[in-house]
């Protein structure tokens, strides 16, 4: 994991320092509230609708078990008792006081966190892969590369004034899961064809909302060592062009959108072309300083498979099931990666108490190298377990009422706080994914359906990422009334895919009977082996469509009765 | 207005003149619409200042760059960046004179226009009269550095950490 040199940790306490100062001036009049306000939520302070909320930077969702502990101690000690992670890796506390603030920042920069551009007009925390550094299918570990960015996107002199904010994401494997191409940039480690050379291709101009748009591949294949000075370049061009007249039309997908992505491409490097890279791209030394942070821990050598996980399972089915859903694959031989849900059946997606935190730290202390990660499906993993340890870790979870084997499966939901905490929602997202997820329960029959994503946004903003689910729900208010609507064949993977609508909106109690409909049609299409996601692709949407609108016409016919 | 740079509150010299007709003595600063004109009709040795929108192409603005002692970009609120950009790309043109942000900026920018090439903001007497000089001056020294190379200010902390690594005394370069 990244450590805090002298500079960032001197750097972070200055940002504490001037948000202090910052608070100060306005509450002396010297800022106005609305000059005050880019300003808080540049350091992560909303303001909801109960209370304030403070989003804290978890880069490229990366955490230690004194990480999580401190974040737990803040829990406690500041807010509810429990914390919320994001589908941006972050954590958020929804309760705190405003004049608690500067010192959870204080209690953060303790442990080498903090919450610099986690919201606002400005490059947002950089998320990466969550298996980075475990999965077999990577050319490179991407957090070096995101680490490189976090570091130049800070308190950036010339890009925290952006017309609307700015997502980056990395990967550098082959399965995308950090969801690439729904970000204003998406970066992919690969090799080049011919020579061999590390370089990214990098795509422009993705994103949700409520204009969703897959990135454009601007750039086929960029040497490593030259992506400050590419990313200088986008940024410039997007500071300097980027629309202003609506911040609905504000994101870079828009600009590229109506400029078109060659002459978007065109300008981007006719900008790079009159940079002098060497005077802004990191030296290989710095390079090599970050990336030696992520070397692998010391593995040990073990047999590919655990003679005693393989007992365990066979005497334990709750184990044997656990395993098939929550444990990853590791590269190294003998590990495994375990996510523990945070989508208990009647929880709200992405929430853990202190005392799971703590939990979660203990095993990750004892386990897992003392190292974790937080999903952009808002789990938390385990990365680097022995196999033979996952029996005693799965023993643990359960004890702390953390081993729901669910993790890819049709309740293991994607949700935006909604309407239940968040001041822009229109709908609520908790309640919805609850009733849906109580009318799965049942573990047997989720296996049975296999994987399937389902995410829920409780506005046309897309918090939850709804036009990526392969089920996608987003709520709306109609005439005072919460109204769901439902659209099919979302992808968040490299096949990035919007999902259609597939009629009506419908009452919020009527979704988990609609979604059963969905589900009916794919078992009786599907071959064999066929997740979810292929059958919709192979039959197309009509027979979903036929099915849901039938369902929804007659809820309509009784609900005139 | 008042004007600030780093040092302090100073006194502005140039004068605000609305049309290109240079009939004052001193230095005048004149609207972008009417450069030409007034390039035409300076006096020899007056100084020279135009104010020009935050969206212009720096390309139409690059004959001009030798003739003008002063450029003074409009912010339209603090919240608008794109002023910085344009800052950045004048200075790569050449332009070694005087650069200026006018607008209703507020004391955490004045690093980052100094940063981006601006020597000097001018402020609506609002702006001005809610914060004193010393909130510009003491924002101004908030971080000891920043990460970015390339901008103007004070050695970024990539370069600190390269003078560390090059330091001869290897035992001093701690804190990991």
């Amino acid at each position: 994991m990244y450590r805090y040199d002298e500079f960032d940790e001197r750097f972070v306490r200055e940002r504490v320092a001037q948000f202090r100062d910052q608070v100060a001036r306005r509450l002396d009049g010297s800022l106005t509230e609305e000059e005050f306000k880019p300003l808080r939520l540049r350091n992560g302070v909303y303001l909801q609708l109960h209370a304030y909320m403070l989003r804290i930077a978890v880069p490229y969702g990366t955490l230690s078990g004194r990480q999580l502990r401190q974040l737990a101690l803040i829990a406690e000690r500041y807010d509810r008792g429990y914390g919320h992670f994001t589908t941006r890796q972050n954590i958020q506390f929804n309760w705190p006081k405003l004049r608690d603030v500067p010192a959870i920042l204080d209690l953060l920069a303790d442990v080498e966190m903090h919450c610099i551009q986690t919201s606002g007009n400005c490059i947002r925390n950089v998320t990466a892969d969550h298996f980075a550094g475990v999965a077999a299918d990577e050319v490179e570990d991407p957090r070096p590369t995101a680490e490189l960015i976090r570091q130049w996107s800070t308190n950036h002199p010339e890009f925290c004034y952006l017309p609307r904010k700015f997502k980056v994401a990395v990967t550098g494997a082959e399965e995308d899961r950090a969801a690439i191409g729904v970000h204003d940039v998406g970066l992919r480690l690969l090799r080049h064809p011919e020579t061999g050379a590390l370089g990214y291709r990098v795509l422009v101009g993705g994103g949700l909302g409520r204009t969703p748009i897959v990135g454009k591949v601007v750039r086929e294949f960029l040497p490593k060592a030259e992506l400050l000075a590419y990313l200088e370049a986008v940024m410039r061009v997007y500071n300097a062009e980027g629309r202003r007249d609506n911040k609905y039309k504000a994101r870079v997908k828009i600009l590229v959108h109506e400029l078109g992505e060659e002459e978007f491409a065109r300008r981007v490097e006719a900008e790079f072309a009159q940079l002098d890279g060497p005077s802004i791209n990191a030296d290989p030394e710095e390079v090599a300083r970050i990336a030696a942070y992520f070397a692998p821990p010391a593995y040990e050598s073990l047999p590919a498979r655990s003679a005693r996980l393989e007992a365990a399972k066979a005497t334990n089915p709750a184990l044997a099931g656990f395993v098939t859903t929550n444990v990853f694959p590791h590269r190294v031989p003998g590990y495994a990666a375990v996510t523990v849900s945070l989508k208990l059946i009647g929880g709200a997606p992405g929430d853990a108490t202190a005392e799971q935190m703590r939990a979660v730290a203990d095993l990750a202390e004892r386990y897992s190298f003392d190292e974790l990660r937080v999903s952009h499906h808002q789990n938390l993993v385990l990365p680097h377990v022995r196999q033979d340890d996952l029996p005693a870790v799965f023993a643990a979870l359960a004890a702390a009422g953390l081993a729901t084997a669910n993790v890819g499966l049709v309740t293991d939901i994607i949700a935006c706080p909604g309407l239940d905490y968040c001041a822009l929602a229109t709908a609520r997202s908790i309640p919805i994914a609850q009733s849906v997820a109580e009318r799965f329960r049942d573990p047997v029959r989720q296996q049975e359906i296999g994987p399937l994503n389902i995410k829920i946004s409780g506005c046309i903003n897309a918090c939850g990422h709804h036009h990526v689910g392969h089920i996608g729900i987003l709520g709306l208010e109609k005439n005072g009334i919460e109204n769901y609507q439902i659209t099919l064949g979302g992808d968040a993977s490299e096949k990035t895919a919007l999902g259609e609508r597939l009629g009506p909106g419908i009452a919020a109690e009527e979704v988990p009977e609609a979604i059963e409909r969905l589900v009916e049609v794919y078992l009786a299409a599907r071959g064999a082996g066929e997740s979810f996601i292929d059958t919709t692709r192979r039959i197309g949407l009509e027979p979903f469509k036929a099915a849901f609108q039938s369902f929804a016409r007659k809820e309509v016919q009784d609900a005139a009765a | 207005m008042p004007l600030l740079d780093r040092h302090g509150w100073r006194d502005d010299p140039f004068e605000r003149l609305e049309n290109g007709l240079v009939a004052a003595a001193g230095s005048v600063l004149v609207p972008w619409a009417v450069v030409a004109e007034a390039l035409a009709s300076r006096r020899p040795g007056q100084a020279l200042g135009v104010e020009v929108a935050n969206d212009l192409d720096p390309a139409a603005l690059r004959p001009q760059l030798a003739g003008l002692d002063l450029v003074s970009i409009v912010f339209p609120s603090y919240a608008d960046g794109r002023g910085f950009s344009l800052a950045r790309r004048l200075r790569r043109l050449g332009f070694e004179r005087r650069l200026r942000a006018r607008g209703p900026l507020i004391a955490d920018q004045l690093a980052d226009a100094l940063a981006c090439g601006f020597d000097e903001i001018e402020l609506d007497e609002a702006s001005a009269g809610r914060q004193p000089i010393e909130q510009w001056l003491r924002a101004a020294e908030a971080f000891t550095a920043n990460y970015q190379r390339g901008y103007a200010t004070t050695e970024s902390i990539l370069e600190r950490r390269r003078a560390r690594r090059n330091a001869p005394d290897r035992e001093t370069a701690g804190a990991f």
